[in-house]
């Protein structure tokens, strides 16, 4: 147990550690003092009473609210509502594609953000700002843009149809506008760590015999893996949720190629505003046990790299 | 000392509020008026308000100020019963002006009977929007469903103008040599397998067929059709009025507990009137929207040609049973695609 919390947060546990075992018989003030020095931001009481506030008014309030407004349905009728066929296939689209959209953005998200700091190639602060651009862009424009292009009649769009690949107005569409809404998570949680990374390790790995592949697996990976796993899942969350850009490039065909977030707005626009809250309680249930598995697979893997 | 101070300012405050919101207007100060619309009638309440303030100026030396929001007919009345200050709501059916008194009690019951022809100063209907040269030869509704005919009409469940769509498809079935509920429903059924993008609005399903040249077809206001050909250009559109299509009345309402609140009753009546008026008739033909006035009528005869009409109320026995059977969540769009 005592194990598990000093892997779960090793540098504040190392830290609030230090005081207490080194000074045991000293007197307490000194000690009290010594604990104090640490602290960056005013008094603990201070601090939580802030987290309090800040996250009930930001966070909790708003998510309580949507759980009451779902409960007005009762058990039966949720139950009813969230597994109709429409709502179903809506969900397994939503998940789906930002599963997929952000395992593909996880290897070339990794790509990227391994060219951006371990070459210096002619642009690469260009190539580097312009990473952001997703996060600064109105959903909604780079929905119409990316429409515009992979319609039939776009760009990229007529290059693809005499192949008989349809990217706007099927799922595939999706795909591409959550692709790109999440690229940036993963590439700028990926970036710090591999600034950080210790080319020594790589070196050595190499002096002893190890192939790139090898190296790769097994010094590369191990330090990068929390960041990246952090990076697919904020990725992940803001794929979910994501309207704006996809119901341009969606189509919007129920049970095709219609997500769930424009079930709920087509829910609000027909005045149940419950059975809106409904799918939306599903939506932040399925998300959350989905960030509670990453963070879980995150400590299993820091765990295991603590014990080798 | 300093607490009497921020006191004083309170109430200096508070008295500022309440001034800019009193019913007690001095003429001369600037009203203001929110006008929340839906998709289509950007152009039309332009040129409208326009005239109105205008006319309002000379009338009472008051200066009016008209804002006006659009968006989908849904999302708009549930802006106003969640909220949105609107003094007056001119959507795209009935349905959604029922709201406001069924979900909020923002306006009464019947509030249909208080302007004439229902509250609808204007008529429009659906007809098609087809490439230049007509190449599929779409010449009614019948031609919509053959195999290859791909359809552009926004989603029902969202759209206002989607479920006149809807419905003016249900009732050419209907009129058909044979036709009953059943071959209605076949039709249908075939007509939205053609169909390849539902947006969310009537403006949406426009710029899909006319930016994004998706579809043979697009389903569409007949004022909507006109104002793209007129726009985008006569050179890449034709208009093809199909047999049989369905009178679209879009109805306009005060939205009594916000005029009562912000004491603006008299004025946002009067713009109602206004659209009743000559004048407002003849804007609102020259907008590409069928005008109430018979003289009006007859100048613009040529711009709208007479098609067979069916009405919601004789057809479909009203909005209310119309939304329940079609729209409503199990209802017949929703067997359509496979509920």
């Amino acid at each position: 147990m005592n194990q598990t919390a000093l892997a779960l947060s090793p540098a504040p546990a190392g830290v609030s550690a230090s005081p207490g075992t080194g000074t045991g018989s000293r007197p307490s003030a000194r000690r009290e003092r010594a604990a104090r020095e640490f602290r960056v931001l005013p008094g603990f009481g201070l601090t939580l009473g802030y987290t309090v506030l800040y996250l009930s008014l930001i966070v909790l309030i708003p998510l309580s609210a949507v759980f009451l407004r779902s409960a007005e349905l009762g058990p039966e009728k949720f139950w009813q509502v969230v597994t109709t066929p429409r709502v179903l296939a809506s969900l397994r689209l939503s998940f789906g594609a930002s599963l997929l959209a952000t395992g593909i953005n996880a290897v070339f998200g990794f790509s990227i953000a391994w060219a951006l700091t371990r070459q210096r190639f002619a642009g690469w602060r260009l190539f580097d700002a312009m990473i952001d651009l997703p996060f600064a862009l109105p959903t909604a424009v780079a929905g119409i843009a990316l429409t515009a292009l992979y319609a039939p009649t776009g760009w990229i769009g007529q290059l693809l149809a005499p192949l008989g690949i349809k990217v706007a107005y099927t799922p595939l569409g999706i795909v591409v506008a959550l692709a790109f809404v999440s690229l940036p998570f993963i590439v700028r949680t990926l970036q710090p760590v591999l600034v950080d990374l210790d080319r020594e390790l790589e070196r050595a790995a190499e002096s002893m015999g190890a192939s790139t592949m090898q190296t790769f697996r097994w010094v590369v990976l191990p330090s990068i893996w929390p960041a990246l796993l952090t990076g697919v899942a904020l990725g992940f969350s803001r794929a979910v949720g994501e309207y704006g850009s996809v119901i341009f490039i969606a189509g919007n065909i129920p049970n095709v190629s219609e997500i769930a977030p424009l079930v709920i707005m087509t829910k609000l626009e027909q005045y149940q505003y419950s059975q809106a809250t409904a799918i939306a309680v599903v939506m932040l249930t399925v998300s959350f046990a989905l960030m509670l598995g990453i963070n879980g697979l995150q400590l299993w893997a820091q765990k295991r790299r603590r014990q080798r | 000392m300093r607490r009497s101070s921020a006191l004083a300012l309170c109430v200096l405050l508070a008295c500022a509020l309440s001034l800019s919101g009193s019913p007690a207007r001095s003429a001369g100060s600037p009203v203001t008026l929110l006008n929340v619309s839906y998709d289509p009638t950007r152009e039309l309440y332009e040129a409208l308000n326009k005239a109105f303030a205008t006319q309002w100026l000379a009338q009472s030396g008051q200066a009016l100020q008209i804002r006006q929001s659009h968006g989908g007919s849904g999302k708009q009345a549930r802006a106003i019963i969640d909220g949105l200050q609107a003094d007056v709501a001119t959507l795209a059916l009935a349905y959604d002006v029922n709201a406001l008194s069924t979900q909020a009690r923002l306006i009464p019951a019947d509030w249909a009977t208080r302007l004439p022809y229902n509250s609808a100063p204007y008529t429009s209907t659906i007809v098609f929007l087809v490439r230049k040269g007509n190449p599929k030869n779409i010449r009614d509704w019948g031609d919509l469903v053959r195999p290859g005919v791909e359809v552009i009409t926004p989603n029902p469940k969202s759209s206002g103008g989607a479920r006149w769509n809807f419905l003016a498809a249900w009732a050419w079935a209907l009129h058909q040599p044979g036709g009953n509920e059943a071959t209605a429903l076949a039709f249908v059924t075939q007509l939205y397998k053609n169909v390849p993008v539902l947006d969310s609005g009537a403006r949406g399903s426009t710029v899909t067929f006319a930016e994004r040249g998706i579809g043979d077809a697009l389903l569409a206001w007949e004022n909507e059709a006109l104002l793209a050909t007129r726009q985008l250009g006569p050179d890449k559109f034709d208009i093809v009025l199909p047999s049989w299509s369905i009178l679209a009345e879009p109805p306009v309402t005060v939205v009594d507990k916000v005029v009562d609140r912000r004491g603006t009753r008299t004025i946002a009546e009067a713009y109602l009137k206004f659209l009743y008026t000559s004048q407002g008739q003849e804007i609102i033909a020259q907008n590409f929207y069928r005008p109430r006035d018979a003289a009006v009528a007859q100048k613009y005869a040529s711009q709208f040609p007479t098609l067979k009409l069916v009405t919601i109320d004789d057809t479909f026995g009203g909005w209310d049973k119309a939304q329940a059977k079609f729209f409503d969540d199990g209802g017949i769009f929703d067997q359509i695609y496979g509920q």
